[in-house]
């Protein structure tokens, strides 16, 4: 059978399937270039209520944040594309209700569109601080390029930029701002940076990193409120100090925008849960991307990823159950953050480890981490260390046991230690 | 403007107009030629957008740096002309470049 012919509707008048996927980012773009690529003959309905295109988020606190690239060069196909690809691409217009019993979306522009199979990749959205002054002007969050054209507006050098939350972007942003020539400030709640993603070593490596760079860290700080009229003038600490401020970036973690699916009656938690396949609790529904709760295969627990692979990976899973073909493979979970001229790529996740061995030595801006549970790895951090990473994927997915006294010894090669490991 | 063809595995030829300072890999996207995936965007994180490239043009399009080259050195089906498309930007004395695409970027 072809997969055209594998795609006609299930019995219903044999009319072509109808696609309706809500959110068109990265999870939603590509679950409708896998269902083209995959022989859909159905109708596709990509709907996004940003203006842009689907695009790549990344470089928003990076190259593009620094002012390198163009907007055009962020989206992910070509505008052509989705007329050439029969994809009709709906920007501006979002979903406000979602109705399970009549297989209908309802947007805000009041068209209601039936669908056959839904997708639901609406991602995340930034957490917003309860905090007096929040809602002043100059103080941002950075997700949306509408975001970033704003903040970018505020990028000039001397000027004080102040990043709360040492998360991924926050820190990238702040080393975008140092290479600006801005002064900046990154004030973190808790007594280490990348607290959340990463292991103290990476944290404590990246802190003198920025430091270096003339950025004044500061841990374990609680903030209060913004000060200001009008506009942002520095930010309220909780001891009563105000650290002056032109402009505030808040990076302080997202919150999945799954309140549609919810009202909607799907079965959610801290995002929509799906299974293997990213289906949801109707089983012509599907979710996929950061607003996902996924089984995490490789450690046999569910969770929420916030990451580009696992935008691709869930919208390539979900094409690949609406066509009834055989699922992709699951990687284990993976990212990258660019610093200055730091790669970081990351494999894995690193909460439950009862051991970390470093290789290498981080004093030469080139290193990585190994968490290690029971003996087998579970992630690795790789600065500057594309073996380390690419190696590290193999073995954490196959929960490959190592000797930690292989892993610091660098004369072993990576390439030794992966094929030597047992699984 | 610079002319690039790639080549897929089953030997289909696209030729397309290139712009300099944008990749190789950013010009196949831009274009929809298929067989580079390119997941992680050019960020040379991924090794999803490796491509052959021309012996022809082995020593204009350079040498892959340190990081790319052992991003290469891990990827499945690496080759002497291996490169990564993301990595070579597109100058005015590339035109006519061929670069061959993998069967697969995973
Ligand atoms: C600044 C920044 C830097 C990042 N850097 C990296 C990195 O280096 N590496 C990495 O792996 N990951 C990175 N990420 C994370 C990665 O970009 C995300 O995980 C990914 O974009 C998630 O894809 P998604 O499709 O789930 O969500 P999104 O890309 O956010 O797309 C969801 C879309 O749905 C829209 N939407 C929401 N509700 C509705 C509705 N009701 N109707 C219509 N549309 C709706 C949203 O506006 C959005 O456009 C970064 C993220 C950011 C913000
Ligand atoms: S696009 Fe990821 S390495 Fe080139």
């Amino acid at each position: 059978m072809t997969p055209g012919i594998r795609s006609r509707d299930e019995g219903m008048s044999g009319a072509p399937q109808r696609v309706v996927i809500i959110g068109a980012g990265q999870a939603g773009g590509q679950a409708a270039y896998s269902l083209r690529l995959g022989g859909f003959a159905g109708g596709i309905t990509l709907v996004g209520d940003e203006a842009a295109p689907p695009y790549q988020r990344p470089p928003l606190s990076k190259a593009y944040l620094k002012g390198e690239l163009e907007a055009e060069r962020l989206f992910l196909k070509p505008l052509e594309y989705y007329a050439e690809h029969d994809i009709a691409l709906i920007t501006g217009d979002a979903a406000t209700a979602i109705s399970l019993g009549d297989h209908a979306v309802t947007l805000a522009s009041g068209r209601t569109l039936a669908w056959d199979k839904l997708v639901i990749a609406t991602g995340a959205r930034p957490r917003k601080l309860a905090l007096p002054g929040a809602d002043l002007q100059g103080v941002s969050e950075l997700r949306t390029l509408a975001d970033v054209d704003r903040i970018r507006r505020a990028a000039i050098a001397g000027a004080r930029l102040v990043v709360v939350g040492a998360g991924y972007i926050g820190l990238e942003a702040a080393a975008v701002g140092a290479q600006l020539g801005m002064k900046v400030t990154v004030l973190e709640a808790m007594p280490q940076v990348l607290s959340r993603v990463a292991g103290p070593e990476i944290g404590a490596f990246y802190t003198r990193i920025h430091r270096e760079a003339g950025t004044d860290v500061r841990l374990g700080v609680r903030i209060d409120g913004f000060e200001g009229i009008g506009t942002v003038s520095g930010v309220r600490l909780a001891d009563g100090e105000i650290v002056p401020a032109d402009f505030v970036l808040v990076g302080v973690g997202v919150l999945p925008n799954l309140e549609l699916a919810l009202e909607a009656g799907l079965v959610c938690g801290n995002g929509i849960v799906v299974d293997e396949a990213m289906r949801t609790s109707h089983r012509h529904v599907f979710a996929a991307g950061d607003v996902a709760w996924r089984p995490l295969v490789h450690y046999g627990r569910e969770g929420r990823l916030e990451s580009v692979h696992n935008a691709i990976e869930g919208g390539k899973l979900a094409a690949a159950a609406i066509l009834g073909m055989p699922p992709p493979q699951v990687e284990a979970p993976w990212f990258w953050s660019d610093q200055f001229d730091l790669k970081l790529q990351t494999v894995g996740l690193w909460t439950g480890a009862d051991q970390t061995v470093v290789r290498g030595d981080p004093g030469t801006r080139a290193f990585s981490v190994f968490y290690l549970k029971e003996g087998r790895v579970i992630a690795v951090d790789a600065v500057n260390s594309p073996p380390e990473f690419v190696v590290g994927k193999k073995l954490v997915a196959a929960k490959a046991k190592v000797a930690p006294g292989e892993l610091v010894d660098k004369s072993i090669s990576m390439k030794d230690i992966g094929a030597r490991a047992s699984g | 403007m610079p002319k690039i063809t790639y080549v897929d595995a089953s030997g289909t030829e696209r030729t397309v107009e290139g712009k300099t300072g944008m990749t190789v890999m950013e010009t196949a996207i831009k274009h929809n030629v298929p067989g580079i995936d390119a997941d992680c965007g050019g960020a040379c994180a991924c090794a999803t957008c490796h491509v052959y490239v021309d012996p022809a043009f082995g020593d204009k399009v350079g040498k892959p740096s340190a990081m790319e080259q052992s991003m290469l050195d891990f990827a499945e089906n690496v080759r002497e002309t291996s490169r990564l498309s993301c990595q070579i930007k597109i100058r005015d004395d590339l035109d006519g470049l061929r670069v061959t695409t993998p069967e697969s970027q995973h």
